[in-house]
């Protein structure tokens, strides 16, 4: 059957995330960016909602199973609220997601409990490196056998959180195979940057370079232990929730420049009387809808096992790249001088909107 | 309810059979048709004709009583006795349409059963004159009939319309008197041809032209009805296998019973009209299906050639490391996905009884932009191979630019789309 309507579960989900989304994160999404810092009251509070606790089961400290589906329409809803907010929230599930996506069931039972069962804490991966040609398949950074240890050699970027993380994954070339391994923050050899990166965007999210020199970890840190494990689902997974989040900023550019266009007037009408703005706001709705239905599927697949999850979590990302840059860039359009003005958060959107091409491995929910 | 995309097993089944129709039927003289323009496709008329009469459905189009209009065998798990499911007519029909068109978009134009003016009788007529118009496509042959909407100075613009139909009150008779052109079976509608039933042509005049578009009605016009005339065969860039007609209508008399609606003008709403106008929430995401069926065909036989000349597509690399063909052939399977999607999503509401006039056009957009664009890309790629009329991929370009212009151009669904998002009406946002 085809249906489109999330279950009452995820409805109620949603309902919860949006809420969040419209009552915490997005009033404070403008001073965050500008001060460069969340209110960690407001990170409690979205990780008390307990997306990823809810994705997680019992026997690993959670209270549900995971779903992509469900993860999608999370991020998406958490994402029209704030990007920087939500992968503040989201930043330990680069830790805990991999590990019940790919880890031995030792690893399960020994990290995903202490991260699950407390408060956020910043636990984090680092996936990204600092080239223009960065690809997640072909890293820079190696890890290579030695005794019965592996050693990590290499330079991360933008890294969330860090500085304070009590351990992260980090992904590194093994014989050409992209591994992860489980690093812990009192490792010899591993070097976080003093200052946080200074990005386009995302100002509010405390993200480091990370430095490995002879970073020696056991065998057992391996990700799905001696045998390795497969980067195929670690990376759909990410490129799906990138992909629900480029929909949420979206739409949150959407809705805001659709609003304004109903209120400015010029020539003696609103300018959203004009076809010139209505057509471009058609567009941003089918655009916006195109590419969210298209992360649904991609969604459905990862949680079915279809043969082709991987490649449809793929194009829906790269999709999802183009349509939020697409509608943020009409947005400030939309806006005129004042679109370009910081007061306004649709030039924020619009940072945020080219972020997503960059963003593989930022997140994953 | 949840989120899932499994096709369901009945419209799998269907589709399974309809592909063996489409590259035996359709594909096979796909370019015949298109050199030898108004040539008919007997064999597919025939042959759809006794797959649709064998099952009962008579038309494509889906009817209240029955979800699933499917013209082929169902299978198991189709309706079932007991269990309820949900109806699934207008996704089987978005699926068959998708795929017949894959086939040959203009051939699949030429499908008997009625097309837009049975279904302009199905969602205007009286229980007694559906009886009376509609029983014909279920009959010993195949048999067409037409809408006659646009006019040479009429056409995404339709309450400029200047066909007339005044009442007789002496011979309780419309006398009706107009222009219709592009109307698609115009020909196979109300020319005799011993290898088809007797056809009809809905045709959308004003009984009223004082009153805009509250008075525009449907007359039902049979064939062989003094003063009606098939005056002209349109030569067209493509879907050449299926007739466009220009259509006179001189003193042209018909029975009072075949105005489809009310008979008089209600001046206060435009309620009539918008009725004819509701058949386009039902018919958009079906002509956007279309539209990705032809889309598909030029991916695939991109994919094919490439395939064949040892080119892979490197799906998870990032952009900057895909070459220009890799980024091509990407872009062109989001698009072709995502607009796929928005159809099913939009017939899935419409068999779901859910208001989807949002959807449905925004289904039209998408299929409109993603049918030429996918098309247009494809040709280019494929250098000589995409421009010469040894293969389909240059006719495909040419049918699928109608995708774009009828049922509604892409700039009046935009605008329809545009009028949703905004809360407004007509007047606000003309």
């Amino acid at each position: 059957m085809y249906s489109f309507e999330p279950n009452e579960e995820q409805q109620m989900l949603i309902d919860a995330v949006s809420r969040f989304a419209a009552n915490d994160l997005r009033p404070v999404a403008h001073d965050a960016e500008e001060e460069g810092k969340l209110p960690p009251k407001i990170i409690s509070k979205g990780w008390e909602m307990g997306v990823l606790q809810a994705s997680i089961p019992e026997a690993y400290g959670g209270f549900g199973e995971r779903s992509a589906v469900t993860s999608v329409l999370a991020a998406e809803e958490m994402a029209f609220g704030d990007l920087a907010g939500t992968l503040a929230v989201m930043t330990p599930s680069l830790f805990v997601t991999p590990i019940l996506l790919a880890g031995t069931e030792a690893q399960k039972q020994q990290y995903i409990p202490p991260v699950i069962e407390a408060d956020w804490q910043p636990y984090t991966a680092a996936l990204i490196e600092y080239a223009f040609d960065f690809d997640a398949l072909d890293l820079k950074t190696t890890a290579v056998a030695d005794g019965g240890d592996y050693v990590l050699n290499g330079e991360k970027a933008f890294v969330p959180y860090a500085k304070d993380a009590e351990a992260m994954i980090v992904y590194a070339s093994l014989d050409g195979q992209t591994q992860g391994f489980i690093v812990p923050k009192t490792v010899a050899g591993l070097t976080v940057q003093e200052e946080p990166e200074k990005l386009m965007s995302l100002k509010a999210l405390p993200a480091y370079r990370v430095t490995l020199e002879g970073v020696r970890v056991p065998q057992s840190s391996r990700l799905g232990g001696e045998a390795g494990h497969d980067i195929q689902p670690i990376l759909a997974a990410s490129w799906a929730t990138l992909a629900a989040m480029a929909v949420g900023v979206a739409r949150a550019a959407f809705e805001y420049s659709r609003d304004y266009a109903k209120e400015r007037e010029a020539f003696g009408v609103k300018i959203a009387q004009k076809q010139a703005i209505a057509f471009f706001l058609a567009e941003m709705a089918t655009e916006i809808e195109a590419i969210r239905t298209l992360t649904w599927e991609a969604a459905w697949k990862l949680d079915t096992g279809a043969e082709d999850g991987y490649q449809s979590a793929y194009l829906a990302y790269m999709g999802a790249t183009d349509m939020a840059m697409m509608v943020t860039d009409r947005a400030v359009q939309i806006l005129g001088g004042y679109g370009y003005i910081r007061e306004y958060p649709v030039e924020m959107w619009m940072r945020n909107g080219r972020g997503f091409a960059t963003f593989t491995g930022l997140a994953i929910a | 309810m949840t989120i899932e995309f499994e096709t369901p097993k009945p419209i799998a089944q269907q589709q399974f059979v309809l592909k063996t129709v489409a590259e035996n039927m359709m594909r096979s003289v796909s370019r015949e048709m298109d050199e030898n323009e108004h040539a008919v496709p007997y064999g597919y008329v025939e042959f759809m004709h006794a797959a649709m009469r064998a099952t009962g459905a008579g038309s494509l189009a889906p009817k209240e009583e029955k979800p699933s209009p499917s013209p082929l065998p169902q299978g198991e798990g189709a309706g079932g006795e007991g269990k309820k499911r949900p109806p699934i007519g207008y996704q089987m029909l978005a699926h068959m349409l998708e795929m017949l068109s894959w086939g040959d978009v203009g051939m699949y134009l030429v499908t008997p059963g009625g097309g837009l003016g049975a279904a302009a009788v199905q969602a205007a007529a009286s229980p007694e004159q559906k009886q009376k118009f509609l029983a014909r496509f279920g009959g010993e042959k195949p048999t067409f009939a037409a809408m006659c909407m646009t006019e040479p100075g009429a056409g995404s613009d339709t309450s400029a319309i200047k066909t007339t139909a005044i009442l007789d009150e002496k011979t309780n008779e419309w006398v009706i008197n107009g222009e219709k052109i592009f109307v698609t079976a115009g020909h196979k509608s109300m020319v005799p041809d011993e290898q088809f039933g007797k056809g009809f042509i809905v045709v959308w005049a004003s009984i009223d032209p004082s009153a805009g578009r509250a008075g525009m009605r449907g007359f039902v016009i049979e064939q062989g009805t003094p003063g009606v005339a098939v005056t002209k065969l349109e030569h067209k860039l493509g879907i050449r296998a299926s007739d466009t007609a220009a259509i006179s209508l001189v003193d042209v008399r018909v029975p009072f019973d075949h105005v489809l609606g009310s008979p008089t003008v209600e001046k206060q709403t435009e309620k009539g009209f918008k009725k004819a106008m509701a058949t386009f929430d039902a018919t958009r995401p079906l002509v956007a299906a279309t539209g990705i069926g032809v889309a598909r065909a030029a991916l695939e036989f991109v994919k094919e050639k490439l395939a064949e000349n040892g080119v892979q597509i490197r799906y998870g690399l990032p952009r900057n490391k895909l070459t220009s063909i890799e980024r091509d052939v990407i872009d062109m399977e989001i698009m072709l996905r995502s607009g796929w999607l928005m159809v099913v999503k939009a017939v899935w509401m419409a068999d779901n009884a859910k208001p989807n006039a949002l959807e449905s056009s925004m289904s039209k957009v998408k299929a409109g932009d993603v049918t030429t664009k996918i098309t247009q890309k494809a040709v280019e790629l494929m250098g000589p191979l995409g421009y010469s009329r040894e293969f389909l991929l240059e006719k495909w370009f040419r049918d699928a630019k109608i995708t774009d212009i009828y049922e509604g151009t892409g700039q009046i669904n935009r605008l329809v789309v545009a009028r949703q998002i905004l809360g407004y009406g007509g007047s606000e946002l003309r």
